[in-house]
């Protein structure tokens, strides 16, 4: 679960940030006359083509796997977290017919109306994202329901839906999406450049991701921050895993690094107060020591401390980088010509992801040993099922094969365009027999 | 009409839709895979990325509304299918993700082998993924999901009512997906290819209903309330669905195209119309009523709400979509897309 989950929610990024970049070249493109976005945007649009397929698949193997490995999660709760997966059923249906509509719309359509198909993908995006990310708000804040006797009643499934962590949770996420895409995509053009391609379509398709990106970063800090000020009240074990606090201090101090052997904490770096300071917004309020909470309801420290303190640490040296380029082009200075921009340019993109899966290791292990907090624990929800092992070898031979097939397609994509050839015909579609003959040849 | 009825109603709507729609797109794959050699099936591969390209997420996407709905609005009948068929399941789920994926990277692929591999893939995944949900809903009519779930991992589906099932899913598919193609084919004006399709549908057409009429007496025995169901109420639903078949396989004889494709639709909506009215009241057939697995009524209140706001939102710009694949100008252009 967790690797399709952890493999699902990188397509979802591309899903729900990459058509709002793809309709900013548009716009410009038509609005502009500049064919260069134009080129660009069908281009990505024709990755995301590639991208959406195979996340609407993992998407699905998610839908199956919820009913198949937490029976015990869905059969008592089905009817109080489903009401967002429908709507999150309905907004991808959304994107999926647009994303058809925009795809085959092109040379189609008229070119207004076929811009105009690309805000609906971005809404869905908007709306799936939400509704995806208040179950998870749910199961971290549980919310529509009364436990009486072991038997659930009470159901309110909006209550459920729009519980106290919804809309922090989601914007954390939505923002997190953007700057995936937006890092991942500039990264890609920053590749081109280091190998010398420097034309108008390089600069261009740098320059629309990192802008999407550059804000994103900027207000990823503070959302993270809002989300977590209310975490030592909510779900104190959690937070005292993030800090690595074995007992209770006040004021705690902010550790950075750090392991925890044998109920010791080593090499870690304690900077006093900023703990307390950051974490409840007080220069003496105490963090709450795990020794406070009984063994089997404390997380998985060591794990859930460096998830957080990993997501935490990438996201504030993509800030500092952000703020550098732009301060330097202010002054006249184009970073896009220092190759060692470009080089920690293209890391981006990766550590973006590295950040996304971190944050979502970091709430997801510090909500251990709960599934739905304080009401579910983890090993009642999953299934005894006997061979969940092979299930799991099987799971990461199909994504291995998922991941090498699109890897493949998408840089013979690149290949070909830059070769110029710009639709991509299929190789056997019969217009292409010559040119196939001449390539098996080689 | 209670309120889970509606909700059930909601879910049957999917299913349909998903047999309908994606069934055509699973069962395009058969043509794919007897479509001969990288040349020889050149235009026929063509035509079927032509046809189901832009439309196959969407249709995808009926299944992950069916699966929804199911775990929402009815979540202990959703986890005892899911306990009890798990086999089966992720034996369709491989299928569904093998078929999906490779058919996005054929599509782009830049070389003949590697759009060969992917093809196969493909081709193959797409007849695996309807097979064994139908043997999913052949388990549950036959009533071999017990209402606790956790039922016998391997006889619950291999059996005689499952496992017709799978292979009635394959050959329906197969049978709307020819009907579809030869449409399309004849639109746009390839005749050699229109011929080779049109034998093709008819050879499949004759297969499956001589099937149908050799499933009757094993299920008969197999599945006693099922067959009481089909005999009695849904009567007039399996008669209707013998008519459009017949209907279906004289069209295409007659070379009317467009209106076997409604004649065929027809007939299999009617199929699966009346496997629900013949099951009703029953949700897991002999173990679990409609009105005994709906979930709280505030939850099956909002999902009638969602159903709503689907026929709302997205039924336009799906009618919008196909009335764009079916438009001239879109066929026409078969070779810049």
């Amino acid at each position: 679960m967790a690797l399709s989950l952890g493999w699902h929610i990188v397509l979802a990024c591309f899903g729900v940030a990459f058509p709002s970049m793809i309709l900013v070249l548009h716009w410009r493109g038509v609005h502009r006359d500049d064919a260069v976005a134009l080129t660009l945007a069908h281009r990505w649009a024709t990755v995301s083509a590639v991208l959406f397929a195979i996340g609407a698949v993992s998407g699905t193997v998610l839908s199956f796997e919820m009913g198949l490995l937490w029976p015990g999660l869905m059969g008592p709760f089905g009817d109080v977290l489903g009401l967002p997966f429908a709507l999150e059923g309905l907004a991808f249906f959304t994107e999926a017919i647009f994303l058809g509509i925009y795809l085959y719309g092109w040379g189609r359509l008229p070119p207004r109306v076929h811009l105009l198909m690309l805000v609906p993908m971005a809404v869905a995006g908007v709306v799936g994202t939400f509704c995806v990310v208040a179950v998870n708000a749910w199961m971290n804040a549980p919310a529509g329901f009364r436990v009486v006797d072991g038997e659930v009643t009470d159901v309110d499934p909006w209550a459920a839906m729009f519980n106290d962590l919804s809309v922090l949770q989601f914007a954390h996420m939505w923002v997190a999406a953007f700057m995936v895409v937006g890092f991942t995509v500039s990264g890609v053009y920053a590749v081109g450049m280091l190998r010398g391609r420097r034309d108008a379509r390089h600069r261009l398709g740098f320059l629309v991701p990192f802008v999407f990106a550059s804000v994103a970063a900027v207000l990823q800090p503070v959302v993270g921050h809002v989300l977590g000020a209310g975490l030592s009240d909510r779900q104190p074990a959690k937070l005292a895993a993030f800090e690595l606090a074995l007992t209770t201090e006040s004021p705690a101090p902010l550790r950075l690094g750090g392991v925890l052997v044998d109920g010791q904490v080593r090499g870690a770096l304690d900077i006093p107060v900023l703990g307390s300071l950051i974490a409840r917004g007080s220069l003496t309020a105490p963090v709450r020591g795990l020794e406070t909470f009984p063994v089997e309801d404390r997380p998985p420290v060591n794990l859930t401390h460096w998830a957080f303190q990993t997501m935490v640490g990438i996201g504030s040296a993509l800030v500092l980088l952000v703020l550098l380029f732009w301060v330097a082009r202010r002054r006249g200075h184009d970073l896009t010509q220092r190759r060692w921009f470009l080089r920690v340019a293209a890391v981006c993109g990766p550590l973006a992801v590295v950040a996304l899966e971190a944050g979502w290791v970091a709430t997801e292990v510090g909500r251990q040993p709960w599934v739905v907090y304080d009401v579910l624990r983890t090993a009642d929800a999953a299934g005894d099922n006997p061979w969940l092992w092979s299930m799991l070898t099987g799971s990461v031979v199909v994504y291995t094969g998922l991941t090498v097939g699109a890897v493949v397609v998408l840089r013979s994509m690149a290949r070909r365009w830059r070769e110029g050839e710009e639709d991509l015909p299929s190789p056997y579609g019969p217009q292409r027999r010559s040119v196939d003959a001449g390539e098996e040849e080689r | 009409m209670t309120l889970p009825d509606v909700v059930a109603g909601a879910l049957l709507v999917g299913v349909v839709a998903y047999a309908l729609l994606g069934g055509a797109d699973f069962g395009a794959g058969f043509y794919d895979l007897t479509a001969g050699g990288a040349q020889r099936g050149a235009r026929l591969r063509t035509l079927i990325d032509h046809s189901i390209g832009p439309v196959w997420e969407a249709n995808h996407v009926w299944l992950i509304y069916v699966l929804v709905m199911a775990w929402t609005a009815f979540p202990r009948a959703f986890t005892a299918v899911m306990t009890t068929l798990v086999v089966p399941l992720l034996l369709a789920l491989l299928g569904i993700v093998l078929r999906g994926a490779s058919f996005a990277f054929r599509k782009y692929s830049a070389t003949v082998s590697q759009a060969r591999l992917f093809g196969a893939v493909f081709a193959a995944s797409s007849l695996i993924a309807p097979f064994f949900l139908g043997t999913v809903a052949g388990a549950i009519a036959s009533g071999r999901v017990p209402a606790g779930g956790r039922g016998d991992l391997v006889a619950s589906w291999v059996a005689p009512t499952p496992l017709i099932a799978g292979v009635l899913a394959v050959s329906t598919s197969v049978f709307l997906a020819g009907t579809f193609l030869t449409a399309d084919a004849a639109r746009a004006g390839w005749d050699a290819l229109t011929e080779r399709l049109r034998r093709r549908a008819l050879v499949v057409g004759a297969v499956t209903g001589a099937l149908v009429l050799g499933a009757l007496y094993p299920i008969s025995s197999d599945a006693p309330t099922l067959t009481e169901g089909l005999v009695g109420r849904a009567g007039p639903l399996v008669v209707l669905s013998m008519v459009a078949g017949f209907g279906a396989l004289w069209l295409l004889l007659r070379r009317r195209f467009a209106t076997a494709r409604v004649a065929a639709v027809v007939a299999v909506a009617a199929v699966l119309g009346g496997w629900a009215v013949a099951q009703y009241p029953w949700l897991l057939v002999d173990q679990l009523t409609v009105a005994e697995a709906a979930g709280a009524p505030a939850t099956l209140r909002a999902l009638v709400l969602v159903a709503a706001l689907a026929a709302l939102v997205v039924a336009p710009p799906l009618v919008y979509l196909f009335r764009l694949t079916q438009t001239q100008e879109w066929s026409a252009r078969e070779d810049h897309a």
